[in-house]
Parts: structure tokens; C-alpha cells; sequence
């Protein structure tokens, strides 16, 4: 199996997600020595129909950084960029510690919630 | 490392290389480029430097990085406050549609609701989830679940279909009440009653009502409800533009005018 690609979305129109456990998944994925992509909101990509969405749903297997799968799903859907049921997993920076969040997404093989 | 601004909103940040910066100084850079609305993506490639890193910190070069690319300061004042459809929920049922007073909602060609207007959204109002009756409408900023797009329960579903008895509350039951004491109010004081203290009893018992349910709708969005009579104008309204669409022949736009 690839190496996933890594996808952390920084919530920066909001504060729903906790500063703390954004800040610690970003040191953790920055010091990991991984590829990754970061992008500032999720949120508003979708809501600008950003084109970049369907590029990173294109990568696969893909793990995600963000929050409830139910939402990222449907915000990449919105924006005509389908997530891949079987090959992207998302886990929840909202209700998920770092820690949790940095082994799921930086592990080869996962068992985080799927996006479907 | 090298910093690579590779298109208006994206920088490169690629690894080695003898100017690195430390893994805390790169951490805080990345995390400085997306509060000011860029893109960050780390390869571990070495590449070709394209920017001088001179001795600048973290905040200086994020500020430099960000002025390349036309970004500001922090990302624009707009929050990104809109609903997300969950079509796996979704029975295309239009209570939305019906029931925003925004018109965030449209009809696609094949009569299927969808969010068109996102930035009409009005901001920290859930209103429409609230009276979607299979809970299919996400605000992911929301603070609470099922609406920040959490997953469903069956008790969230019973909940909220409790809930969707505002929009008989809103669209009936409150205006008949509203009726009756406007009426009554009239006949008592008919002398002192004007349009602008019927509209300030409505605001007062609007707001009232939803204090007491907790809904976290805007009062300002309770108090502007449309009338039972509007709400199924609008409805026939998009009815009729999305059987117009699929039709292929132009939107009846008398029809719009409710």
C-alpha cells in the first residue's frame, strides 16, 4: 500500500477547533519529515467552489486532518470534488486529542472514521 | 529549507538545504501562512531556493511570503458560515428552501435542492437545519452536534423532529397567537396601537419564544419570519423554477415576485 497523502485543514475562520490541538498536530506533521499539504479552511474553499478541492481529493489513499467526517465529507461534495469512501479517512481535531490525531494520520494503515 | 511561493496563495516549503529553519520555526511559519489565508504545502525535496531566507524569523517571513502573494494581514472578515447538504440524509423534501428567508437555497435542473447563494447565509443562524426533519443540514462552525456535522443519532433525529415543530410554531401557531393578542390588544387599546408597536410585539414575542426554546436563531431572523402565506408562495415559486429548468424553457419570473 502508498504512502497516504496528508491533508490539514487549519480552521482559520473559526475557533471551533482547540488552538492547542491545531498547533501540536501542525509541530507534529512539520517535525515528522512527511509531505503534506496544509490549507487555511475547509470551509470556505468549499464555499468558494475552490478547484484545489477536487486535486486533493484526487490524492489517495488520503488521511485527513480536520473535523467530524460526516462535515468534510459533504464539504468536498459540495464543491464537485467526491471523496474517495475506501481510501480517505478523517480525523477530528474537535473531539480527538493530537496525539490521536498525528498517529492516525501519519500511520500507513489506520483505523480513523471513514468519510462515508 | 527553501520557501517556493508557487502561485498566489501557496507556498512550497521544502526541506534541507542549509538555511533550514528549525522544526519550531517551521511549524510556526506554516501555521502563520494559514492565518493569513495561504496554502501551505511541505515536500521533503530539497528543490530549488527561490526566496532569500536572509535571518528573518518566522513572523517577518510569513509577512513577506504573504505580501507576494496579495494576502493580508488575517483571512477576510467573512466567517464561512453556510449550510452543507448531507444528500445521504437529504429526502428533497424543500423545507429549507421554504423556510430560508435568505434564498441561500435553489433547485438544481433535476429538482434537487442544493445551496446556491452561500454568502446570503445569515451568520449564527441555524434556522433551516433546525427544521429539516432528517437532521441533513450541517453548519460545521456550529458549536453543537448533530449540525456541526456530527454523526446522527436516533435520538438526535426524535430531537430535532420535535424541534421542526417551530416551523408549525413560526409558521402558525405563533402567528395566530400574535393574531389574537393583536386583536385583543386592539380592542382595549385601539387608540394608543400603531404598525410600529404591532412590529415591536412581535419582535418581543418572537425573541421571548425563543429564548425559552433555545434555539440559537438570530432574533433579528425570527422576527423577520414570512408569513405562512409567503413561505408557500416561495415554495410553489421554486417548484416552478425547477420544473421550468427541466424543462428547458426560461424561469417564470412573475412567479418569483412573492
Amino acid at each position: 500500500m502508498s504512502a497516504p497523502r496528508i491533508l490539514y485543514c487549519h480552521c482559520a475562520f473559526a475557533k471551533v477547533v482547540p488552538a492547542e490541538v491545531k498547533s501540536a498536530v501542525l509541530a507534529g506533521l512539520t517535525g515528522a519529515n512527511v509531505e503534506f499539504d496544509a490549507v487555511p479552511d475547509l470551509c470556505e474553499m468549499s464555499a468558494r467552489n475552490d478547484p484545489r478541492l477536487r486535486d486533493l481529493a484526487a490524492q489517495q489513499p488520503l488521511h485527513v486532518a480536520a473535523c467530524f467526517p460526516r462535515a468534510v465529507k459533504w464539504l468536498f461534495a459540495a464543491a464537485g470534488a467526491d471523496l474517495a469512501p475506501d481510501a480517505t479517512r478523517v480525523w477530528n481535531m474537535r473531539t480527538e486529542s493530537a496525539d490521536a490525531v498525528l498517529n492516525g494520520v501519519l500511520a500507513r494503515t489506520a483505523g480513523a472514521e471513514s468519510a462515508q | 529549507m527553501s520557501l517556493v511561493p508557487a502561485s498566489r496563495a501557496l507556498v512550497v516549503l521544502r526541506g534541507g538545504g542549509e538555511a533550514s529553519l528549525g522544526g519550531g520555526e517551521r511549524a510556526r511559519l506554516a501555521q502563520l501562512l494559514l492565518e493569513r489565508g495561504l496554502e501551505v504545502a511541505c515536500r521533503r525535496d530539497e528543490g530549488v531556493v527561490a526566496a532569500d531566507l536572509g535571518s528573518d524569523a518566522p513572523e517577518a517571513l510569513a509577512a513577506r511570503l504573504a505580501d507576494g502573494a496579495g494576502a493580508g494581514a488575517a483571512p477576510a472578515a467573512w466567517k464561512p458560515w453556510f449550510p452543507v447538504i448531507d444528500y445521504s440524509r437529504c429526502t428533497n423534501c424543500m423545507q429549507c428552501l421554504s423556510f430560508c428567508l435568505f434564498d441561500v437555497y435553489g433547485v438544481s435542473g433535476d429538482r434537487k435542492i442544493q445551496v446556491q447563494n452561500q454568502s446570503n447565509c445569515k451568520t449564527e443562524c441555524p434556522a433551516c437545519s433546525r427544521v429539516c426533519p432528517e437532521v441533513a443540514i450541517m453548519f460545521p462552525k456550529y458549536r453543537h452536534g448533530p449540525i456541526n456535522g456530527e454523526e446522527v443519532h436516533t435520538d438526535d433525529v426524535r430531537r430535532e423532529a420535535m424541534k421542526v415543530d417551530i416551523s408549525a410554531l413560526l409558521g402558525g401557531d405563533i402567528y395566530s397567537m400574535l393574531r389574537d393578542r393583536s386583536v385583543k390588544a386592539k380592542s382595549r387599546f385601539s387608540k394608543e396601537r400603531d404598525d410600529d408597536r404591532a412590529l415591536k410585539e412581535r419582535q418581543n414575542c418572537l425573541v421571548a419564544l425563543k429564548a425559552s426554546r433555545d434555539l440559537d436563531i438570530p432574533a433579528e431572523v425570527l422576527a423577520a419570519l414570512p408569513s405562512p402565506k409567503e413561505i408557500q408562495a416561495k415554495a410553489e415559486a421554486a417548484r416552478l423554477r425547477a420544473q421550468t429548468l427541466t424543462e428547458g424553457a426560461a424561469p417564470p419570473r412573475d412567479a418569483e415576485q412573492d
